[in-house]
């Protein structure tokens, strides 16, 4: 009977390389900074222009959105794709919870280009995942630089 | 606000691309032209799409 061992990580996937080792930051730090405000893991990781691009596209796109009379979703309405829209509106992080707080996005959807808006303000929160996530891998030295 | 279909589509492609450049790609000058493609791809593929709709209506 073999047993199969593991191979080491390839050089750019260790730990400890690049960015990581560089700002010191762990990377969970890098995913819930990221999460909560646009670019901010990326600036946490001295990633200046990154995250102001980043901060501006995401937080213009929901500002978009909601000028468009997007809806914001809210949990517990019971239809699976208001469940789904949901999900991807708390990507937005704290850009969600201040929209919900404001009473954002409550008004009914009457207009293609609301309709429009919704959509702006869901693909808003999943870029922002996408990009905490890339942050993450910043900060654990999965991605090189 | 109102904004058109076709500058909906073009501030959702230029907001995604840019980030799906620099999150897809390691390099700056990577990253460029990943988002430049994907920004090409997005509209171009809108407007492709819109003619296919335009053409099996009429």
């Amino acid at each position: 009977m073999t047993t199969k061992v593991q191979e080491p990580a390839a050089a750019g996937g260790k730990t400890g390389s690049g960015v990581a080792a560089a700002s010191g930051v762990s990377p969970a730090l890098a995913l819930l900074a990221g999460w909560l405000v646009p670019g901010a893991g990326h600036l946490l990781l001295g990633k200046w222009v990154r995250a102001g691009l980043l901060m501006v596209s995401i937080v213009g796109m929901f500002a978009i959105g909601i000028a468009l009379a997007g809806k914001v979703y809210t949990p517990n309405t019971g239809e699976p794709l208001d469940m789904l829209g949901f999900v991807g509106d708390l990507g937005s992080g704290l850009l969600y919870g201040l929209a919900r707080l404001l009473g954002w996005g409550q008004a009914p959807v009457l207009t293609a280009v609301a309709d429009y808006g919704t959509k702006f303000i869901v693909v808003a929160g999943l870029l922002n995942i996408v990009a905490a996530v890339d942050a993450h891998s910043l900060a654990s030295g999965r991605k090189p630089s | 606000m109102t904004i058109s279909h076709f500058s909906a589509v073009l501030l959702f492609s230029l907001f995604t691309s840019i980030v799906f450049g620099i999150t897809q790609r390691a390099e700056p000058k990577k990253m460029v032209r990943f988002g430049a493609l994907c920004f090409a791809l997005f509209v171009g593929g809108t407007i492709a799409a819109s003619w296919a709709m335009w053409l099996i209506k009429h």
